[in-house]
């Protein structure tokens, strides 16, 4: 499907609300372009067409969804560099259980039996709960060396929600300015910082140091004597 | 079956545009020569801002850059992979390879790992030193000069070490080590493991006004769009064009014969036309192979003929044989001194700073032949799966392990940028029983008959993956650090990745004097058929530990000039 045509299947409105998450308003062809097309990373129209064909669609119910985004609140709370809305957390969640599917059940039956347990401990769904209860219902399936053998499979699921939370915030861009990442752009690289070295311990072997760029030479173009010894 | 046939007739078509057919197009092009070039996949340029991944956010990927649909994950620019849809491939039961193939204007020259080391006096005559497989018929002698070349054309960082079987080169100046490779390098001298800067054809210096300098992404793997790294289709096959090469570029061709005449010489190749599945015959003087090893292999034993009823070039039934690919084994360890450190832009290059080559010998050793390490670490931008298992590091200090919270926060914090891991490269031992063949029953979706492999390591295979990990495990020691997870025992063949894994498959068409023992002669021509050459890994009668690009690129380079002084000739 390109995006011509996945945009007048939209309009045709045979698709379940794919862009609900994103609250794009439908009626709008633009927006609904613009919300499909946010993702441009170099893909052949093969992998456009796929990608569409998940982001059309919606696998969990609203319900879920509410109750993905609470679960992963209480996994990483916010600070006052990001929290998993803004890095968009949940968006992740829907679309990785559509594009591998074997995310699907674990994730769908885990949100149940959560709520299963909120209901049978506490006599409400997880979501209506003070955040202390909802804590007591995460204990014992937060600690994967310490779970009771009913529970392993919450455990697992849990640790499912975990790993998918906080892949999702460190791949944002707050969850990347709240890890200090400092890299993905040109720089020119001059070796470990001096002070850093000095607190390792370590140094640059001075009968190595010809053996390395210097950087204030590296737009002279090289030239080589016939034995390989670079003049320039 | 309709075909529709050219009136044009090249002078040389090269089948594949990755290392070998880029420097073909190249070299017979800026000869004067008439070129075709049939690629099977996408035309593909890093600078092309539709394609292009480098410098790209993980979340600019619904996937966070996931490796489900990319075999190396989504910012990676290689189109194609181990599996590709309407392309099967069968192995022999019991038996298996994994055949990865790319499908894009460059091949796999787009995202490879730019190791690019020549190989040495002994990697040509293993044979003679330890009386196992075979030796080359050239020597380092005959392929020196056209490394010297490769090296100044392409350019390639490194240092010169004076070391017999790692021969120098012409290099740039190589780019200092990482935090983590200091580490690396004392606990790997105090086991006695060599340590050297490494070799990889990226431009850390300026080489010519066409191609710009590194500006340390560390995405090497992606494909720079300023040309900074080696790509067949940047450093080779667009500078051709410029320089006014006459080439005809197809692509989404996938060749399914070379056609000859009633004397068995090559007229040309047919193929088809993915897009619109239309048959069509090109018409040359002069056929190059340069699809990969196994893709030429299948392509020559499907151009079944009365003078070549085995295939072409194929009487001495060797083609596909002797097929192997480089060992593998891979370790990690998790270095306390590298907790809590403090973050700075340590992207660098786009692989290792630093490496090992082999550094033993093998007649104090239980198997032949060497390896190479390669290591890797750092402060690395996160990608889709960066968080999993946040804390399982805390078990090595008593405390608990999982949970949730802010102080998820801290742990990650703590333990970002203190792995080391290793992967050692070896080399493996070229046998006539592994082989690829044609499937007698399969075909492809263009109805194609595919290929079938049959490939089994032997114990000098295992034996060596086991040296391997006895050596990272004391590397990792040596570094105070703790390896993870087990130490692979025999019942996983000690950690040896399965045959196809490393991507290093050559030996197909191996080279020979002997037409009855081997494919092509010196030259990389068919012995069989004066007007075909193959200039992929096909030819390569034993790969060494070393990565076959640079040996690719340089025999390619050798072959074409045999090629243009044959037209000289008036030979073609």
């Amino acid at each position: 499907m390109n995006r011509r045509e996945s945009l007048k299947y939209l309009a045709a409105g045979s698709i379940a609300s794919g862009l609900l998450l994103s609250g794009c308003d439908w009626s709008n062809p633009e927006e609904v372009e613009k919300s499909l097309w946010k993702y441009k990373y170099g893909r052949t129209a093969d992998e456009i067409a796929h990608d569409n064909s998940l982001l059309v669609q919606q696998f969990f119910t609203p319900v879920e969804l509410a109750l993905i985004t609470r679960l992963a609140h209480l996994i990483l709370p916010p600070n006052e560099i990001g929290d998993i809305e803004k890095a968009e957390v949940p968006e992740l969640i829907e679309f990785m259980a559509k594009d591998y599917l074997p995310f699907q059940e674990p994730l769908r039956k885990g949100l149940a039996t959560l709520n299963q347990r909120a209901t049978e401990g506490f006599g409400s769904d997880f979501l209506s709960l003070e955040e202390p209860k909802q804590h007591e219902l995460l204990e014992p399936i937060a600690y994967p060396n310490e779970v009771s053998e009913e529970l392993k499979e919450q455990a697992s699921f849990f640790n499912l929600m975990r790993n998918l939370t906080l892949t999702g915030y460190y791949t944002s861009e707050v969850g990347i300015k709240d890890l200090g990442y400092q890299g993905n752009q040109p720089n020119v690289w001059n070796g470990v910082p001096d002070h850093v070295l000095q607190k390792h311990g370590m140094d640059y072997d001075e009968s190595w140091m010809p053996k390395f760029l210097d950087v204030s030479r590296r737009n002279d173009k090289a030239e080589w004597d016939e034995n390989g010894n670079l003049l320039t | 079956m309709e075909i529709i046939s050219s009136k044009k007739v090249y002078d040389v078509i090269i089948v594949g545009s990755g290392a070998g057919g880029g420097m073909a197009t190249k070299v017979l092009s800026e000869a004067g020569l008439k070129v075709a070039v049939v690629e099977a996949g996408d035309h593909f340029d890093p600078a092309n801002p539709e394609q292009q991944t480098q410098l790209k956010w993980p979340y600019e990927s619904p996937r966070r850059g996931s490796s489900i649909h990319r075999a190396f994950g989504d910012f990676d620019a290689l189109y194609g992979g181990w599996d590709i849809e309407g392309e099967p491939y069968t192995n022999v039961e019991g038996t298996q390879f994994d055949w990865f193939r790319a499908r894009m204007l460059g091949g796999r020259t787009n995202h490879w790992g730019r190791i690019s080391l020549r190989f040495g006096p002994l990697d040509f005559k293993s044979k003679s030193r330890d009386g196992i497989g075979e030796d080359w018929p050239i020597g380092y002698e005959d392929v020196k000069p056209y490394y010297d070349k490769v090296d100044k054309l392409i350019g390639i960082f490194g240092s010169k070490e004076g070391i017999y079987n790692e021969p120098d080169g012409f290099f740039l100046p190589a780019p200092k080590p990482r935090l983590h490779e200091l580490y690396y390098k004392k606990g790997a001298e105090m086991a006695g493991v060599k340590v050297m800067p490494s070799r990889l054809s990226i431009v850390t210096k300026r080489i010519n006004d066409e191609r710009g300098v590194c500006f340390y992404c560390n995405q090497c793997n992606r494909s720079c769009q300023v040309y900074a790294d080696f790509s067949a289709g940047s450093c080779l096959i667009f500078p051709a064009q410029k320089n006014g090469g006459q080439i005809d570029l197809y692509t989404g061709a996938m060749v399914r014969e070379v056609m000859t005449d009633g004397n068995g010489r090559a007229t040309g190749v047919s193929y088809i036309d993915k897009a619109s599945g239309k048959d069509y015959e090109l018409k040359g003087k002069v056929v190059v192979l340069a699809a990969s090893a196994c893709s030429s292999a299948r392509i020559l034993l499907n151009s079944k003929s009365a003078v070549h009823p085995e295939g072409l070039g194929n009487s001495s039934g060797l083609i596909g044989k002797y097929l192997h690919d480089s060992t593998g084994a891979d370790r990690m360890g998790f270095v306390p001194a590298l907790m809590d450190r403090e973050i700075y832009n340590e992207d660098g290059v786009g692989g290792m700073h630093l490496y090992s080559p082999w550094w033993l010998d093998n007649k104090n050793l239980d198997f032949a032949r060497g390896y190479h390490i390669e290591v890797w670490g750092g402060l690395g931008m996160p990608s889709y799966g960066f968080g999993f298992n946040p804390n399982d590091l805390n078990r090595f200090f008593g405390e608990r392990v999982g949970g949730y919270g802010d102080h998820l926060r801290k742990d990650i914090r703590k333990y970002y940028g203190s792995m080391v891991g290793m992967s050692g490269r070896g080399e493996s031992i070229a046998r006539k029983e592994n082989y690829c063949e044609i499937d007698p029953e399969k075909v492809d979706q263009w109805g194609i008959p595919v290929l079938r492999f049959h490939y089994k390591w032997s114990d000098e295979e295992r034996k060596q993956a086991r040296h391997m990990h006895d050596t990272f495990e004391e590397i990792i020691v040596n570094m105070g650090g703790i390896p993870l997870g087990d130490k692979p025992g025999k019942e996983s063949d000690y950690g040896l990745h399965k045959p196809g894994r490393i991507i290093h498959e050559v030996g197909t068409t191996r080279m020979g004097s002997d037409p009855k023992q081997s494919v092509v002669n010196e030259f990389e021509r068919l012995h069989d058929v004066d007007n075909v050459f193959v200039v992929d890994a096909g030819p390569f009668v034993s790969q060494a530990d070393k990565n076959p690009t640079w040996t690719i690129l340089a025999l390619s380079w050798r072959t074409s000039d045999y090629i243009v002084d044959q037209f000289k000739q008036q030979n073609f």
